[in-house]
Parts: structure tokens; C-alpha cells; sequence
């Protein structure tokens, strides 16, 4: 059924993909992340919710190429626990605030009916739909009338899951986000927004992938901090830190 | 009241602004000032010399054709704008505009506080004004024109006689009958006035003591009012209540229709739709949808009401039958002309319109927001979440500084959350921190970033070393904090050593 559904695809319509920035993830994806479908992030934990979120709204700024406005969706529930989007901290990440357009969605039905329908209007740069827990409602079915929805009309979806995992669904791809530590500037302070992610899943490509990226807000491009594969990510239960973590040295697996 | 109208969209960038501005328009076959700006009378160029003899007096003059339609509209605009003084209010052209003050005028402290108000008001929109009050309104309008300035207010006593010393030209005649009155001898309306009046309108017509009366106030003239639009409302009453579904649809597609035509017809566009359902037990129910860009179209209208009425708590129930239906248009605008662009970017805004429209419908005009930027630097309170339908202007939002990391967090928890911080030193950074029961340690830092209280909001008291401190609002010390696993929080101090004893810490807020 599967292998059907993918002949039976429709293409793109703006059969347009943005360029991540980085060589070999874009040489994966066959040239970059295609609009006009539907990807998948799923935070690698609870504690890597921020992280998942800037990765996506990173994401969100580069597909909509700065022209489109940006609808983020998201529940009241989301910003109890996430706290609340800040139109500061979104222009931090190259993105413009100015023209976005924030949901606040009480259930996750009408969170994805309100998706279905923003996805029908071809103004709109990128949709972001922010899900915290298990959506039941998120199946197949409902995966599946989002991607022909996006196909249609070339606005990408970006469903970020949080607290949740991975399950069947029409999505193009999937990847799991991880906060991860940043070159520090001079002055020990923190750098760039760094993250490490995963492609679980491709459909009809190649997918089991890590790379570690940080992400440049003047060039709104992903840069590749470590070679891709040959490192191993940061093992989830590894004791935390020696006495003198004011240091970056220990921590910092990439450097040069 | 007498407007002289602003000059600013004559004049471009490229000229001094002391350069005299005329207006002229074709009379006999000649160029003739019609009106002029101050510079102009300060170099002795009055209305009514030809632009030629103007010329040759100031070779640099800045010239403009008359718009006489242009002026009629905007004095219309601004007879409307004086509504707010008084309900009776009448434009007289070219450039004039009378109130009916009769019973307003107390609202605004007397004649006196009226006028200065309308001065002011007019002032604020660039305009110059000359004011009179009388007992006529034919009266008010003479003094405005014809009295020296130093009459224009006076008290109810001297009226009649500032009434009796205007020239002839106030009675506003004809020029043949105006220039046989003077030829009489009569110089002033006190003249013509002291003479019988019957052998004024010998010799001069009726004319003349029609005009003379009604200047004098014993004639009255009724003031015509400003056209008020009529409002958008469409009913049906029915004989029979009618409870069908199919019914109610029927006729309501039935009014939206009436209505967009009604629209057509004015050049408008509906912004905020009513419809009212009158049961026949007595029971009434209202919805409302409004859209951010007027709309003529009552497919758009009919497909947002649906979604009103799908997102209702509970259904409309007919119950026995509705015997009355009415749509009302609360407000409506005209329409922009639209063409769209060769890129299909018109189209692209107005499918973003209607998008907005369609899920502010659905899900409430709050649920969906556009974030405003607001003058505070205290973080929580820097934006504003506008709704989406509302605000239409795009948003500017301060460009970071190129080549430095995010210095502000994606988000934000309102209120901040308690944390347990052990420092090396007491005003110094954190080392570790825990937050939901979990342990971070700390790899890298930045600051402090002091944000203090706005002083000038708060009430200010001083403590017992005699430092004047904001009262309830402490200072904060952020941190960008980064911890071993590469998670970046954004960290305060809530409160200096010397303001508070043991201050707090809290975290704020999360990068990504």
C-alpha cells in the first residue's frame, strides 16, 4: 500500500528544495529539503524541546526563503510547558516576526484542521504544527490528507513532535533533534545555535544518518561542525561533567 | 469657519520651502491666482492678479492648477471630522464649513472652549482656520470672510454692529447688484440696513433684502445637514416561521446577495458582518464575523459563517421557527483598487487574507496573532500579541547585529520558573543549576546582562543606606547559559545584593 501511495504522489508543485547548506546532508536528500512536503522533527528528549524548536524554526526561515509568512501552530498546552514564542528571539535565528502569524489551538483536531487549511493557501512560507505527547489523532490517514495538502499546493509542513514517538505516518522525512554544545566564543560565552540531528527516515532515499550542524543566521544555512557518520553522539545517560566545566575543553568532541 | 487649505503635497523635495506657492485656474483666457500660500501675501500677491502680473512681481513662484473637485471632497471630509462638535453641520463652498452650536456648545465649556477646541483640532491636521460664531448662520459666514481678524470673536453684544460695518460684498450678491448698491453711496450692510426696505427692493430687488434679513437674522434659513449614509441592513420577515435548515439557507444566501449588491452599487466592502435570528418565542441569536480586508464577495462572507457557525459551542436551534432574519453590515469600506502584479502577488496577499479571516473566524480573533514590538526592555513586556485581522501594516522588527550568536530566547516563560543555583561566588555566575528536578552543570556563560525595573513606573523609596531604589521592582542580572549537554537557557538574578538579601534565580527563558 505503501509503495503505492509513493507512485502515486503528486509532484510538487513549486518543485523548488532549499539547500541546508551542508554538502553531504544535501547530497542525501537529493539536493535539499523539498518544499511543498510534509517533515517530521521529533526531539531526541523532553529537555531537547528548545532545541527541537529553534532546529525547526531554523528550518522554517531557510524553506520560506524569507518570502512567505511563517504560521506557527501550537497549544495552549505547549506554551504552559514551552513557554512563549518571542518575536526577538525569532529574528535572532534570521527569521522575520514581522510577518509570521502565531495559532493558539485548543485541541489537536482543530490544530490540524487549522494546518490543513493554512496549507491550502499557497502565501504562506512554511506551516509549523508544535505537538507535545502522543497526538492519536496524528495517524496515518491524517499524515497522509496533510501531505497531499502540502503537495498541492508547494507549502511545506513542519510537524514537530515532542515527548513522543516516532510512528507511521506519509511524512517525506524524519529526524530526530539533540541540543548540542556550541564552539564557545572568546570569553567562554556560548556560540551558535548547534545541534545534532538524525535522519531517521527518507521515503525513497537513503535515511540512518548523523550530522552535527550549527546554524548561521546571516547566511540562513546550516554549516557542518563535525564530520558527518564518523561521530558518535553524545551518549544520553553519561554523567554529567567534571568539577571544572567552566572549561570547554573536555566536552568539545570536534575540536579541531 | 474659513479653511485655507495645506500646501504640503505641492511641494517637492527639491524646493526652498520660502518659495511662494499659487494656485491658478483659466478665466478669459488667462492664468488667474486663485489662491495663495503666506509666502505669497508677504510678498503682496493677492487672489485675483493674473499669473502673468504675479510673475513679474516674483519670478519664483511655485505653481499649481486649482482642484475644485479635490477641495470640495476634502472640505467634505472635514465637515464630517466636525460632527464631533455638533450634530448639525453644513460644508459651504469652497471653503467653508457652519455648525449648528445651538445646545453643543456647553459640552465643550461655551463658545469660547468650543472654539479654541476647533482650533486646535484643525491646527493638529495642518489646517489654518478663521472662526466667527453668530447668531446666523448666513451672519457667522459674512463675519468669517469680511471682518477684520481682530472681530472674528465677539461678544453676543457687539454682533449687530460688527454685523452693520461689514462691506457690501457680505451680503453676497450678485456683482451688478453689489456694484449698484455701492454707486448709491452704501459703503457698508449698516447702510443698506438704516435705509426702508421696500425701496431697497425698488431699486435693488429682492434680492438684496433677502439677503440683508437673513445677514441681520430676522429671516431664518434652514441649515441643510450632511448626507448621513444610510446603514447596511437587510431583513426578511416571514408569515410562517420557518425552521428548515434548507430554509434558513435559502434566505440568507438571499440577503448576502441583496447586500452585495447594495455594496456594488456604493463602491464598498463589507469588514464586519451581523446576523440576527429571531425566533418566534422571542429568543435571538447574533453572529458576528468580521474580515481584515473589506470584501464584496458573499461566497467569501457565506464560507466565513459557516465557520462561525460550526465553531459555535452549541448549534443554533431553530426550535418552533424563526419568523424574522436580518443581516447588518456594521461596517463597511470602500474598496482598493487591486491590480494584480505580473508574479500573481496580489493574489498571494488576498490569499493570505482570507486565510487569516477563515482561522480568526474559527478559532477566535485572539487565538490568532501577529507580534507587535513595544517599547519596554523589560523582556516579558517587549511584545504585544495583536490579533492577526487587525493589524495589517507589516511589522518591523529590529535586525540583529550580524555575526553574534542569539542574544534573546525563542522562549519565554510567563511567570519564570524557580531554580536552585549554587554560584562560586555570590554576585558571580552560575555553576550549576537545577530545574524540574534535574541537574545541569554549567559549560559556558555569558554576563551578566543588568535589566533593571522601570524606575519611572514604580513607586521609589530609599533604604537604609540611603540608595534610592525602585520599590517592588528588583533588578535582574541574565545569564546565557550553556550546559554540558549544549542546552542554552537564558538565567536571572532576581535582585542585587544590596536590594535583597538572598535574591533568587529563576530561569527565563530557552534558546534554541
Amino acid at each position: 500500500m505503501n509503495t503505492h501511495a509513493a507512485c502515486s504522489d503528486p509532484p510538487v508543485s513549486s518543485a523548488l528544495r532549499w539547500a541546508c547548506g551542508s554538502g553531504a546532508l544535501d547530497a542525501v536528500l537529493g539536493g535539499g529539503l523539498e518544499r511543498g512536503r510534509v517533515h517530521e522533527f521529533y526531539a531526541a528528549e523532553t529537555a531537547d524541546a528548545a532545541a527541537a524548536k529553534g532546529f525547526v524554526m531554523a528550518v522554517a526561515t531557510g524553506i520560506s526563503q524569507r518570502r512567505g509568512a511563517v504560521l506557527w501552530l501550537r497549544s495552549r498546552r505547549a506554551i504552559t510547558l514551552g513557554g512563549e514564542l518571542q518575536a526577538s528571539g525569532w529574528a535572532e535565528l534570521g527569521g522575520t516576526p514581522g510577518t509570521g502569524l502565531l495559532g493558539t489551538v485548543a485541541d489537536t483536531i482543530t490544530q490540524l484542521r487549522t494546518a490543513v487549511d493554512a496549507l491550502r493557501c499557497p502565501a504562506l512560507g512554511a506551516v509549523v504544527v508544535e505537538g507535545w505527547g502522543a497526538m492519536r489523532e496524528l495517524d496515518l490517514t491524517a499524515t497522509r490528507r496533510l501531505a497531499l495538502t502540502a503537495a498541492k499546493s508547494g507549502v511545506p509542513l513542519l510537524l514537530l513532535r515532542i515527548d513522543a514517538e516516532p510512528i507511521p505516518s506519509a511524512a517525506q522525512t524524519r529526524w530526530q533533534v539533540a541540543a548540542a554544545p556550541s564552539h564557545a566564543l572568546p570569553g567562554q560565552a556560548p556560540g551558535l545555535p548547534t545541534f545534532d540531528i538524525t535522519l531517521l527516515r527518507q521515503r525513497s532515499g537513503p535515511a540512518g544518518f548523523d550530522w552535527r550542524l550549527e546554524w548561521d543566521r546571516d547566511q540562513r544555512k546550516f554549516r557542518e561542525t563535525a564530520v558527518s557518520g564518523a561521530v558518535v553522539s553524545v551518549p544520553v545517560g553519561r554523567p554529567v561533567a567534571d568539577p571544572g566545566t567552566g572549561s570547554p575543553g573536555p566536552h568539545r568532541r570536534h575540536a579541531a | 469657519m474659513r479653511i485655507q487649505e495645506p500646501d504640503r503635497p505641492v511641494r517637492t523635495a527639491g524646493t526652498p520651502p520660502e518659495t511662494p506657492l499659487v494656485f491658478v485656474a483659466k478665466s478669459k483666457g488667462a492664468l488667474v491666482l486663485r489662491a495663495v500660500d503666506r509666502h505669497a501675501q508677504n510678498q503682496g500677491i493677492a487672489p485675483g492678479l493674473t499669473l502673468a502680473d504675479a510673475r513679474a512681481r516674483q519670478p519664483d513662484l511655485l505653481v499649481a492648477e486649482m482642484d475644485d473637485a479635490a477641495d470640495r471632497h476634502w472640505l467634505e471630509r472635514l465637515a464630517r471630522h466636525c460632527t464631533g462638535w455638533s450634530p448639525l453641520v453644513t460644508a459651504v463652498p469652497p471653503d467653508g464649513i457652519t455648525l449648528d452650536i445651538a445646545g453643543s456648545d456647553h459640552l465643550f465649556g461655551g463658545e469660547a472652549g468650543l472654539s479654541a477646541q476647533v482650533g486646535e483640532g484643525f491646527a493638529a491636521i495642518g489646517m489654518t482656520v478663521r472662526l466667527a460664531i453668530a447668531a446666523s448662520a448666513e451672519a457667522a459666514q459674512a463675519l468669517v470672510r469680511h471682518a477684520p481678524p481682530c472681530h472674528a470673536l465677539l461678544p453676543i453684544a457687539h454682533e449687530d454692529e460688527a454685523v452693520r460695518a461689514l462691506p457690501i460684498a457680505a451680503l453676497g450678491l450678485a456683482e451688478d447688484a453689489a456694484l449698484a448698491l455701492r454707486r448709491a453711496g452704501l459703503k457698508t450692510v449698516g447702510d443698506v440696513a438704516a435705509r426702508p426696505a421696500a425701496s431697497i427692493a425698488a431699486r435693488f430687488g429682492m434680492d438684496a433684502v433677502t439677503a440683508l434679513r437673513r445677514l441681520t437674522g430676522e429671516a431664518a434659513t434652514p441649515l441643510p445637514a450632511l448626507a448621513q449614509p444610510v446603514p447596511l441592513h437587510f431583513k426578511r420577515r416571514f408569515a410562517e416561521p420557518i425552521a428548515h435548515q434548507a430554509a434558513i439557507a435559502a434566505v440568507f444566501l438571499e440577503l448576502l446577495n441583496e447586500a452585495a449588491q447594495t455594496l456594488e452599487q456604493r463602491g464598498l466592502g463589507g469588514k464586519r458582518f451581523a446576523l440576527a435570528l429571531f425566533r418566534s418565542d422571542g429568543a435571538r441569536h447574533r453572529l458576528d464575523i468580521e474580515t481584515g480586508l473589506p470584501t464584496p464577495d458573499p461566497a467569501v462572507v457565506l464560507r466565513l459563517f459557516d465557520e462561525r457557525i460550526a465553531a459555535l459551542a452549541d448549534p443554533l436551534d431553530p426550535g418552533f421557527g424563526y419568523d424574522s432574519i436580518t443581516l447588518f453590515l456594521a461596517a463597511a469600506e470602500p474598496l482598493a483598487a487591486s491590480q494584480p502584479a505580473l508574479d500573481g502577488t496580489q493574489a498571494d496577499a488576498s490569499a493570505l487574507a482570507e486565510l487569516i479571516d477563515r482561522l480568526s473566524t474559527r478559532l477566535g480573533p485572539a487565538s490568532l496573532c501577529q507580534l507587535v514590538p513595544q517599547d519596554s526592555h523589560i523582556p516579558e513586556q517587549a511584545q504585544l500579541a495583536l490579533p492577526a485581522i487587525h493589524s495589517r501594516a507589516p511589522i518591523r522588527w529590529p535586525q540583529p547585529a550580524a555575526g553574534e550568536p542569539p542574544l534573546r530566547p525563542l522562549f519565554l516563560f510567563d511567570p519564570p520558573q524557580p531554580v536552585e543555583v549554587i554560584a562560586q561566588v555570590p554576585d558571580g555566575p552560575p555553576h550549576r543549576f537545577r530545574w524540574r528536578r534535574k541537574l545541569h552543570e554549567v559549560r559556558l556563560y555569558e554576563g551578566p546582562e543588568r535589566i533593571a525595573a522601570e524606575w519611572w513606573g514604580l513607586p521609589m523609596s530609599q533604604n537604609a543606606e540611603g540608595q534610592i531604589t525602585a520599590k517592588g521592582g528588583l533588578t535582574r542580572d541574565y545569564y546565557r547559559i550553556e550546559d554540558v549537554r549544549g542546552r542554552r537557557f537564558w538565567i536571572f538574578r532576581h535582585g542585587l545584593y544590596h536590594e535583597k538579601p538572598t535574591p533568587g534565580w529563576y530561569l527565563h527563558g530557552m534558546f534554541a
